[in-house]
């Protein structure tokens, strides 16, 4: 499969719709979790399907985002904006660290390396004196953006994060549909193949691991913007193990995979919100059936069925 | 009697805190370096199991009154019965897929357990009682007899699986589907019964390692998942799939954290992981590793 292909165009103008009109239907800050949720998650699925990585860390940069994000904004009082790229840059400068050593192996190992070393950014980020240990940083001022605009408002910062979460969707269908991510399918399909071409396979994956790093902290740094909290919860594996989930329920390799895994999760996750056992529980049981039954996803298996369906009509003609 | 400033009764204690971890480090990546040797899999839920060994021994105890002797010869085949059943059941149908789908499964499965017995048990332990009273009193410190049984039996069991592994027939065999399955298949040999049975055997030994955990640590329903961690950082380190290595590695960084927690409190909980950082910046397949498949 060649990228992602196009959304057909009335699916890309409801989605659009939907977006923009969606905090008069449904509560503002659900949806702005659900956003920071699907960009992470999205992050993650340039990785595990276009690169063929699948990182088990992704919430050491979700988490050590939002911690900037949020000590630059409540310390320093950063503009908004300013602290969300620096809570970015700082995902980015660690994914390029991590990476440097992780890259350097293949397949499940890759796997186990960048859960041990999101494991170390946990046990820093507990001892580290400017993070607040087990209560985190707390009452994060969400400032003005720009110095104009406030965003005290649920309803206008839904509007910011909508932006922000569009761009970072729309970076990651550019990039994988650049001659950059042709280059990077090669290496997921056949790396040796890639490499016998006279393409460093080794640099292409460290610049896609870096940019999912920088795109994972950019949805950690909005989240800390949005819920004005970051964790330890932000940094810990069981948010890396939440954001593999949606990837592979939505569906890997697509562009709204993501979006509809997170829509699943975070339901989930709301509606079961005071029995963390059973959500717990729950997961293990949709991971199971995802991975034995439609390994597909929900939109990879929706994608399927139409395709069939089309054969089908051409046969018919 | 002091080494370096540090008093020899504080020395020998964390030394012998850290083979003590150790032990569970080696018993456990051994486990997961045989399932990888032969499956090629990560088994994620590998803590879940050893969690799980632990709590059949305590129910054993708790409900039918068999105590920890015979749980030590119990668990370890229920445990591998269980391994056997998910990789009849489920593994099975991800054979010759890309193995990071196992490692999903293995991984639900892991949530699954936690979560079931979070749910039934809270994250409060429940204690076992040490089977061996009583110690060893040495001039400048105290081994509780328990715990130098559990070191000096880890050890005999790793050898004894290495030695099962490297120097018979049946190991042989598991080496041989490891290098060839399509050839060893031709000799007669049932390949997909050895990878059950391996799965079994990976398993038995993470619920072995859980009876054995049950007197020391409390058996609770997140022993698993704060361990497999470190685990999966000690298997990094003594290369994937590598028998000795995990042996090694898993004895020799339980001291080095004991030793750290003497020398730098702070840095104990992270040394195993900038040990593992460093080994891969200098040797990235592993101390005892041959490179990636």
């Amino acid at each position: 499969m060649q990228g992602i292909s196009r959304l057909p165009r009335p699916v890309l103008f409801t989605f659009v719709l939907l977006a923009l009109v969606a905090p008069l239907i449904a509560y503002p800050v659900f949806l702005m979790k659900l956003l920071c949720w699907a960009l992470l998650a999205a992050s993650l699925n340039l990785l595990v399907g276009h690169v063929g990585l699948l990182s088990f860390g992704h919430a050491m940069f979700f988490g050590s985002a939002a911690y900037i994000t949020a000590h630059a904004l409540k310390v320093w009082s950063f503009e908004p904006l300013l602290a969300v790229l620096l809570g970015s840059a700082f995902a980015a400068f660690i994914g390029l660290v991590g990476g440097l050593l992780a890259i350097r192996r293949l397949g499940t190992a890759f796997s186990m390396i960048t859960l041990a070393i999101a494991q170390l950014v946990f046990f820093l980020a507990l001892r580290a004196p400017f993070t607040g240990g087990e209560d985190g940083i707390q009452d994060v001022p969400r400032g003005k953006l720009l110095g104009l605009l406030p965003l005290a408002n649920d309803t206008t910062l839904y509007y910011v994060i909508l932006a922000a979460v569009a761009f970072g969707f729309w970076l990651i269908y550019r990039t994988v549909n650049s001659p950059f991510g042709h280059v990077l399918t090669a290496i997921r399909d056949s790396e040796a193949r890639a490499i016998s071409l006279g393409y460093r396979a080794n640099q292409y994956k460290l610049v896609a691991y870096v940019l999912s790093s920088a795109l994972a902290g950019l949805a950690g740094s909005l989240k800390a913007l949005v819920f004005q909290i970051a964790t330890l919860t932000d940094v810990s594996w069981t948010t890396s193990g939440e954001a593999l989930l949606m990837v592979i329920v939505g569906g890997v390799q697509t562009l709204a995979g993501p979006l509809v895994g997170a829509l699943i999760v975070v339901s989930m996750q709301n509606y079961f919100a005071s029995f963390a056992e059973v959500v717990l529980m729950l997961q293990g049981a949709v991971f199971i059936l995802v991975v034995l039954l439609f390994r597909r996803g929900v939109v990879g298996e929706w994608q399927a069925w139409q395709q069939r369906r089309t054969a089908r009509a051409h046969t018919k003609t | 009697m002091n080494i370096f400033d540090i008093p020899a009764s504080a020395l020998i204690g964390q030394l012998l805190v850290g083979l003590i971890n150790g032990s569970f480090y080696a018993l456990l990546s051994l486990g997961l370096a045989i399932i990888y040797g032969l499956l090629h899999i990560v088994n994620f839920a590998h803590g879940a199991q050893y969690m799980l060994g632990a709590f059949i021994a305590w129910a054993l105890l708790e409900y039918l009154g068999i105590g920890y002797w015979w749980a030590l010869l119990l668990v370890p085949l229920i445990t591998a019965g269980i391994g056997i059943v998910i990789e009849r059941s489920m593994l099975r149908r991800l054979h010759g897929l890309d193995p990071v789908y196992a490692l999903l499964l293995t991984f639900g499965i892991a949530l699954l357990l936690e979560g079931a017995f979070r749910l039934k048990f809270g994250a409060t332990g429940q204690p076992y009682a040490s089977p061996i009273e009583g110690g060893i009193k040495l001039p400048f410190a105290f081994l509780p007899a328990y715990r130098v049984w559990v070191i000096v039996f880890s050890m005999v069991v790793c050898f004894a699986t290495w030695w099962f592994v490297e120097r018979t027939r049946f190991g042989a065999y598991l080496r041989a589907a490891h290098e060839n399955p399509a050839l060893v298949r031709t000799f007669g040999i049932r390949v997909p019964l050895l990878l059950t049975l391996t799965y079994g055997l990976g398993v038995g030994l993470a619920g072995l390692g859980g009876v054995m955990a049950a007197p020391i640590y409390q058996v609770n329903p997140l022993m698993g998942s704060n361990l497999i961690v470190v685990v999966f950082a000690v298997v990094v380190i003594g290369g994937m799939g590598s028998i000795l290595g995990s042996i090694f590695a898993g004895f020799g960084l339980g001291v080095v954290e004991g030793l750290t927690r003497l020398l730098a409190p702070d840095y104990a909980g992270i040394v195993v992981f900038i040990v593992m950082l460093l080994v891969l910046a200098f040797k990235p397949a592993g101390l005892f590793g041959r490179g990636d498949h």
